[in-house]
């Protein structure tokens, strides 16, 4: 019998609630709610007030991670599963979302302008969470699509939440490319649907290996999620809209954008590849290293020609994807690839989130400026920032030599991981193509230390400006930095922590 | 204990210095100072205890650092690397000795000298792979630095370059470094970067040559080897002078002792496949570089020069595989720590005293400053390796070696003897000599008490080794012959 026709004589399960099994995801969304009521109710509850309660929210959300940390099961017929990626990505969602509170909480107005961002920002920042956090534990490709589109439409809100016109632009370009790449995804889905009769990654798995399943058909449908999959974690080539957007958004959502997306979209991308398609392994891998090769060259390249910080970051996180798409490809034979992977997750979250941070610091910088499309994170704006600010500069110089890769700063843990579980996949040649981007990364990791160390301030106004205060992002940036150069000494507990995500469920 | 103390006492000092207040620059020297002093005293303290006649590692201590990886800290000193110890944590305090009149943010540049240490030091006594990679790519940051932010007009570029040029030698390392650590774990099951785990397991010559490529890249590029030196005469020229000197003196180094530690005992039939593209590229450098040197205008840059063609030697000692040349290139590198760091410090003052460092500028100074002209004649003579200063030693037993190995490569090495003593001798010569034809040269200042504390113990220390080389040579005897031992034993 067709397995469609199969499917449909089968009455519809209805799954069991399991409420411990999604206590983190439902903490998220009553805080989030919560948030709502509150700005709805008191639209002049202040900054400090709402960023409070979102903090709350998310230390209640990880008190529940903690509580759930040895559960390992799969709950709602197969739909969610709880195992080491879920719980490891959990923890890295959750301390992303207290970093970037902490950034939107600071804001990006200089001493004495208005600050145009909208209170809505705490609610939908924890709902963009929500579906992270849920997408990292969807084991059924419907739960995968809803979670996605949770994430979605809380990141187009919030890329163009400013009245400033390159957010909207940037807002505008990422709901466009993002709501192809939805359809593009859904369209994969079905396929497989057709193609195996079932949308749970189990049963997936199981009819892949099957030899009298339809094969071309399943490889489209796989063709497809990957699309969907690499849109999100901006690889190319579906990666056009990743320098603009990062550029127009808010640094504080570019900075969420991109340590948080990243996690959930290569954590899904694990658990489809690796887990439910793992015995396709043959053929999707070349495809996955071909697009590694790319992205990791063509991110290196294109960064070191931007003049604008947070674009040059963007291109910086593309190159990053290809290394981590090195972990997808190794990951189907190797187990040690996926805790490489989500170890790299985690360090590159902190580094670029730091470095997002420092870009922050600085344009608030400065005398106030009135001019709505003023764009505030130019290299030029870099020059001497040794001189002004030895603090921000420094922490500047961790984040950028940790993004290298220099030991003994976390970043280099996280590319030799990665690179190791590489080479024991056999993809030797794909590692040495990752140490040439490396190379070439350095080239522009540099510049910036360039510009902030060896080169003289710009004016001599900017320089007698005194710095705003910032405790909120002080804070971050302390965080951040202490958690980059301590994993960097200490890498042991949380390599071990990731050793045990390697067992992936359903 | 005593060897960790020794690598982590500049680092600490580094840190204390992060402590003084901004104004108290006094205070941050003397911290500086006292750091390099400690790790001095205990470095001697090292020798004191070393066991003379042994060819294993001493002295050593290791931990846990990430099991999940098999990476430990293992530290140990030989023959081989205490006297590069030694080397380190005496030029050091000289070099600090040497910043103390800078006006420029001396905090900050005392703290990255202090870095440059403990990472220096830290290459020389890994006896983990990992740790070893870790150290040799933590050199790169304070050098970057130093370079970049305190040297001369090129200084961005020259940093940039030299940042670049190493961490993509680096970084092939690290590739070889993976492929070993896993070879090894399939041979044995046990993940480990132990030195002596990984040179004690069978490769295949066939991997063995792959492998010795990949740290040949980054081996040829840090020492440098000929045609990989041309970041340099930019870096060396750019950097300011106590820098260059720790750069020149110790950096340089880490190349040859590279290859020594890791490259050859690790894959020795790997070393000899290559062994006859080795010798030759040491001997075009020593040549070529001679030459180069000959027609500088820049002193800083001549000696930049002359230091890869001397390095040319010890590469030539090190890949004679036999005892003479290894042990004379060991010797080499101390003798060549002490003679090049002499002669950039000779040039600092210069600079400090005119301006200027091109040749023409200057011209019969033997007049005006007639006990610096002595103690630069001493330096430069052991530098051209007159028999009885330190450097005849190291060239004597680089060259020797050499001949036993292949007489062409040592006669055609020979040449580049007598290219040295041409540049070095006629640079002295246009400088110290003649009449004083200058007004601004009249009236130098002699050397003061500072210059003369940094410059007395290495003028003495390249005529006390070089009339008794016997107490370093010693030492390093055992263990060279081990290398060798090493290097012969898997060939077929």
């Amino acid at each position: 019998m067709h397995p469609l026709a199969q499917a449909n004589t089968q009455p519809l399960p209805v799954p069991e609630v399991d409420w411990r099994a999604i206590a983190p995801e439902l903490a998220l969304a009553v805080a989030g709610v919560v948030l709502l009521l509150v700005v709805a109710f008191r639209p002049r509850a202040g900054r400090g007030v709402l960023a409070g309660l979102t903090l709350v929210g998310l230390a209640v959300a990880a008190a529940l991670t903690v509580w759930n940390w040895d559960l390992e099961r799969v709950a709602f017929e197969g739909a969610v599963s709880l195992d080491g990626i879920t719980r490891y990505a959990r923890a890295i969602l959750l301390a992303v979302g207290v970093l970037a509170t902490l950034m939107v909480a600071q804001g990006e107005a200089r001493e004495g302008e208005p600050d145009d961002s909208l209170p809505e920002v705490y609610p939908l920042l924890l709902f963009a969470l929500l579906g992270m956090v849920l997408l990292a534990a969807a084991s059924d490709l419907l739960v995968v699509f809803i979670a996605l589109e949770i994430l979605s439409l809380s990141l187009y809100v919030l890329a163009g939440q400013t009245r400033r016109l390159a957010a909207q632009e940037a807002a505008m370009k990422y709901f466009l490319l993002g709501a192809f790449s939805s359809a593009f995804l859904l369209y994969g889905i079905a396929l497989s649907y057709g193609a195996t009769g079932t949308t749970n990654l189990l049963g997936i798995a199981r009819a892949s290996v099957d030899p009298t399943g339809d094969g071309t058909l399943l490889l489209a449908g796989i063709g497809l999620m990957a699309v969907g999959f690499c849109f999100k974690v901006s690889a190319v080539p579906f990666h056009m809209w990743t320098p603009d957007v990062y550029q127009g958004t808010p640094t504080p959502v570019a900075a969420f954008m991109a340590a948080a997306t990243k996690v959930a979209g290569f954590a899904v991308f694990l658990r489809v590849f690796s887990g439910a398609l793992g015995g396709l392994v043959v053929s999707w891998r070349p495809a996955v290293a071909a697009v590694a090769v790319v992205t990791m060259l063509l991110g290196a390249g294109l960064a070191v020609v931007q003049t604008d910080l947070k674009r040059m970051l963007a291109y910086s996180s593309i190159s990053h994807a290809g290394y981590l798409l090195i972990g997808v490809a190794a990951a189907a034979t190797v187990p040690a690839a996926v805790s490489a992977s989500m170890f790299y997750l985690l360090v590159y979250a902190f580094m670029v989130m730091g470095a997002f941070m420092v870009v922050q610091y600085v344009s608030r910088l400065g005398p106030p400026d009135d001019d709505a499309v003023r764009e505030r994170s130019s290299l030029d704006d870099y020059r001497g920032l040794a001189r002004r600010h030895p603090w921000a500069a420094g922490l500047l110089a961790v984040f950028m030599l940790a993004l290298t890769g220099i030991p003994p700063l976390s970043g280099f843990w996280a590319k030799y991981y990665v690179f190791l579980s590489g080479i024991e996949a056999g993809l030797t040649w794909l590692v040495v193509v990752a140490v040439i981007s490396s190379v070439i990364s350095a080239f522009f990791y540099l510049r910036v230390l360039v510009v902030a160390y060896l080169q003289e301030p710009a004016g001599a106004a900017e320089a007698e400006a005194a710095p705003a205060r910032a405790p909120a992002l002080g804070l971050a940036l302390g965080l951040a930095g202490a958690l980059t150069v301590v994993i960097g000494l200490a890498p042991e507990a949380l390599i071990s922590a990731a050793r045990t995500a390697e067992r992936i469920l359903g | 204990m005593l060897l960790t103390a020794t690598l982590f006492a500049p680092l600490v000092g580094a840190l204390l210095i992060a402590l003084v207040p901004k104004s108290d620059q006094g205070l941050a020297r003397l911290v500086a100072l006292a750091a390099s002093l400690v790790s001095l005293a205990l470095a001697v303290t090292l020798a004191a205890r070393f066991q003379t006649g042994e060819a294993g590692f001493q002295l050593g201590q290791s931990a846990e650092w990430v099991p999940a990886f098999g990476v430990s800290y293992r530290v140990g000193v030989d023959g081989v690397s205490l006297p590069l110890v030694l080397l380190t944590t005496v030029l050091t305090p000289l070099a600090i000795a040497g910043s103390w009149r800078m006006a420029d943010r001396p905090r900050t540049y005392l703290a990255l000298l202090l870095v440059l240490e403990t990472a220096m030091i830290g290459v020389f006594v890994s006896l983990d792979l990992f740790l070893f990679y870790i150290f040799w790519e933590a050199v790169l940051v304070p050098a970057y630095f130093l370079i970049g932010s305190f040297g001369g007009p090129r200084r961005v570029y020259a940093a940039v370059k030299f940042f670049v040029y190493t961490l993509a030698g680096g970084l092939l390392m690290l590739v070889g470094i993976i492929a070993l650590f896993w070879l090894q774990q399939k041979a044995t099951g046990v993940p480990t970067f132990d030195y002596e785990a990984l040179v004690n397991f069978d490769k295949a010559p066939e991997t063995q040559r792959w492998l010795f490529a990949a740290f040949f890249a980054a081996f040829a590029i840090k020492t440098p080897v000929w045609p990989f030196h041309t970041w340099l005469p930019d870096a060396y020229t750019e950097a300011p002078t106590t820098t260059t000197v720790l750069l020149a003196g110790v950096m340089s180094k880490l190349g040859v002792y590279g290859f020594l530690r890791f490259a050859l005992p690790l894959f020795p039939d790997g070393a000899q496949w290559a062994q006859p593209l080795l010798l030759t590229l040491a001997v075009v450098g020593i040549l070529y570089c001679a030459l180069v040197a000959t027609v500088q205008r820049d002193f800083k840059t001549l000696v930049a020069y002359s230091s890869v063609s001397h390095l040319g030697f010890i590469v030539l000692g090190v890949f004679a595989f036999n005892l003479q040349g290894l042990q004379g290139g060991v010797f080499y590198m101390v003798a060549h720590g002490l003679v090049i760091g002499g002669l950039f410090f000779i040039a600092g003052m210069l600079e400090e005293r005119r301006g200027t460092r091109r040749i023409e500028e200057f011209g019969g100074l033997q007049q005006t400053v007639p006990r610096m002209a002595a103690v630069m004649l001493v330096i430069t003579l052991g530098s051209v390796a007159l028999p009885g200063l330190v450097g005849f030693v190291g060239e004597f037993l680089t060259l020797l070696g050499a001949f036993l190995a292949n007489r062409v490569y040592a006669v055609l090495a020979t040449i580049g003897v007598i290219l040295g003593a041409v540049y070095l001798l006629w640079a002295y010569q246009r400088m110290w000599h003649g009449p004083l034809e200058r007004e601004e040269n009249r009236d130098l200042p002699d050397l003061t008490g500072r210059e003369w504390a940094i410059l007395a113990p290495l003028v003495a220390a390249i005529i006390v080794l070089g009339l008794f080389p016997r107490p370093v040579l010693e030492r390093v005897e055992p263990s060279a012959q081990r290398v060798v031992e090493q290097t012969q034993a898997s060939s077929p």
